[in-house]
């Protein structure tokens, strides 16, 4: 079971969470102009990183919000965690 | 390659087991082959093997970063059933189990293959609307499944707890001829199959990049044991394919998940089938070892680790032991995790890529063992054609763009 650290609460046990995926994926600004390579890419293309991923996480059993996560999938140690909207803090991250 | 049978073990026995020799070669890679296939489990080797005996592609090698089989191939719960919603599904699957039915005899090897049917239980008014339109889809499609009252349920499988439980068994789906087979087996007689066709398969090599030519088409695969040239590189390396198709440029839709399964101690046969509850999760059957082979679900999260959190199997024990009292004391031995690559529609994929000479078997996701034969069949047919076969013809990398999906994902949510 992974400890998670929540941004805004701490560290909490895994069944508090609910995974969010892959982080940092912005829906076409245009969408009457976005091919359907686009939405594709969008919609169903993951990294899918072995090594450092970005994914999003929600505390849905705690505060309820939405935060970033950096992961190692090949170890499943988090390197860090950080709020919606900033970038992630650790170089070589495949966000 | 020595053929066995009841003879040849009747003579091993008087020589005391010791005329006994390897399955297959253990081969170096040459510099050249028609085509290579990266990955050594089941599908693997299942489509070398197709390649080989129906296509006449004797120079062809498997590449196996470890050792064959030692992937999802020997990880998983080895349920073998055909029932799901979609035609494209059935037939795909169904294919697959035809091919179990005759795959001892065409190997020569003993698959252990038991359809001893697979009962997949219903606990909600939901679920019996859900179980019983795949009934009647699936009868639709010519695939045997039928519909079992409570007690015809309990009566198919007597250790089952019907009544008194907080979801009680309210029907069940069978489908007979459904079962189990030798995981193991499978990996090993497809290895010493394709072996006796010529096929190198060639353990402890990974592959590191894929290089394509100037216009474009695949030229040849780097490895750990050096670079070898080859025209059609087919990619059936389950939860690592992200990784090696991200070598030729290809991205996926795909994402990999740790799936556990966990085996008890090994008892004395008491369990006649398989059964199966999408609802409370769990999915139990016995061994011919004896052990209870249990599956459990998904972690949350993706992950290369092939482990995953505790509680998850705990979850799936807890269903155990309220639909079966009699197992809460049995004690569990073994438990482990494989990684799952899984598709947004939960349905594979089986198909050329935008690389020219590169062909892709994945996305079987949580329920891949049962499927091996006809997945390696039509993957080979595709190969060697370089287009698929009808059966796989649904099942390619641009049904995402084009908005065809097959979405068993929806159809069954959990537990495929």
């Amino acid at each position: 079971m992974l400890l998670i650290q929540c941004p805004y609460c701490g560290e909490r046990p895994e069944p508090e969470f609910a995974y969010g995926g892959q982080a940092h994926i912005a829906r076409p600004a245009q969408p009457a102009q976005t091919s359907p390579q686009e939405w594709t890419a969008f919609l169903y293309l993951r990294n899918n990183t072995r090594g450092v991923h970005a994914e999003r996480w929600r505390h849905t059993r705690g505060c309820g919000r939405f935060f970033n996560a950096l992961r190692d999938t090949t170890t499943d140690r988090f390197l860090a965690t950080y709020k919606v909207g900033e970038q992630p803090p650790v170089d070589g991250a495949d966000a | 390659m020595k053929p066995f049978s009841g003879f040849a073990l009747f003579r091993q026995g008087l020589r005391g087991q010791r005329g006994w020799t390897p399955q297959w070669r253990a081969a170096e890679p040459k510099p050249a082959y028609d085509a290579v296939i990266v990955g050594g489990g089941g599908h693997g080797l299942g489509t070398a093997y197709y390649l080989a005996r129906e296509h006449g592609m004797r120079n062809i090698a498997v590449l196996e970063k470890g050792w064959i089989g030692g992937g999802n191939t020997g990880r998983n719960t080895t349920i073998i059933r055909s029932n799901y919603l979609f035609a494209e599904s059935a037939a795909l699957y169904d294919h697959a189990l035809k091919l179990w039915e005759g795959l001892s005899q065409e190997l020569n090897y003993n698959m252990m293959f038991s359809q001893r049917g697979v009962m997949m239980l219903a606990h909600t008014v939901h679920d019996m609307q859900v179980a019983q339109r795949h009934v009647h889809a699936n009868r639709a499609a010519g695939v045997d499944n039928e519909w079992l009252t409570p007690g015809q349920a309990r009566a198919f499988c007597p250790p089952l707890n019907i009544g008194d439980i907080r979801y009680p068994v309210l029907g069940a789906a069978l489908q007979r001829r459904g079962g189990t087979a030798r995981h193991d087996a499978v990996a090993w007689g497809y290895a010493r199959g394709a072996d006796a066709l010529g096929v190198d398969i060639i353990e402890n090599c990974e592959v590191t990049g894929i290089r394509s030519g100037p216009g474009g088409a695949v030229e040849a695969v780097d490895t750990t044991r050096g670079r070898i040239r080859t025209p059609r590189v087919g990619v059936v390396a389950a939860g690592n394919t992200s990784v090696v198709m991200k070598m030729a440029g290809v991205a996926l839709p795909l994402e990999s998940y740790p799936l556990q399964a966990l085996v008890s101690e090994p008892v004395k046969p008491v369990f006649p089938c398989v059964v199966m509850s999408n609802t409370i999760h769990a999915y139990i059957s016995q061994s011919d070892k004896g052990e209870l082979v249990i599956g459990a679900g998904t972690d949350a999260y993706t992950s290369y680790t092939q482990r995953g959190a505790l509680h998850i199997p705990s979850h799936a024990l807890e269903a155990i032991c309220e639909l079966f009292p009699m197992f809460r004391r049995l004690k569990m031995l073994r438990n482990w995790g494989g990684i799952v690559d899984v598709t947004p529609d939960r349905s594979p994929i089986i198909a050329r890529t935008p690389v020219p000479g590169l062909y892709v078997n994945c996305g079987w996701g949580t329920g891949g063992f049962k499927a091996t034969p006809g997945s390696a069949h039509v993957f080979a047919w595709t190969i060697a054609h370089d287009e698929p076969h009808p059966i796989n013809a649904p099942f390619t990398l641009e049904r995402f763009r084009d908005g065809n999906l097959i979405d068993e994902a929806a159809a069954a949510a959990v537990a495929h």
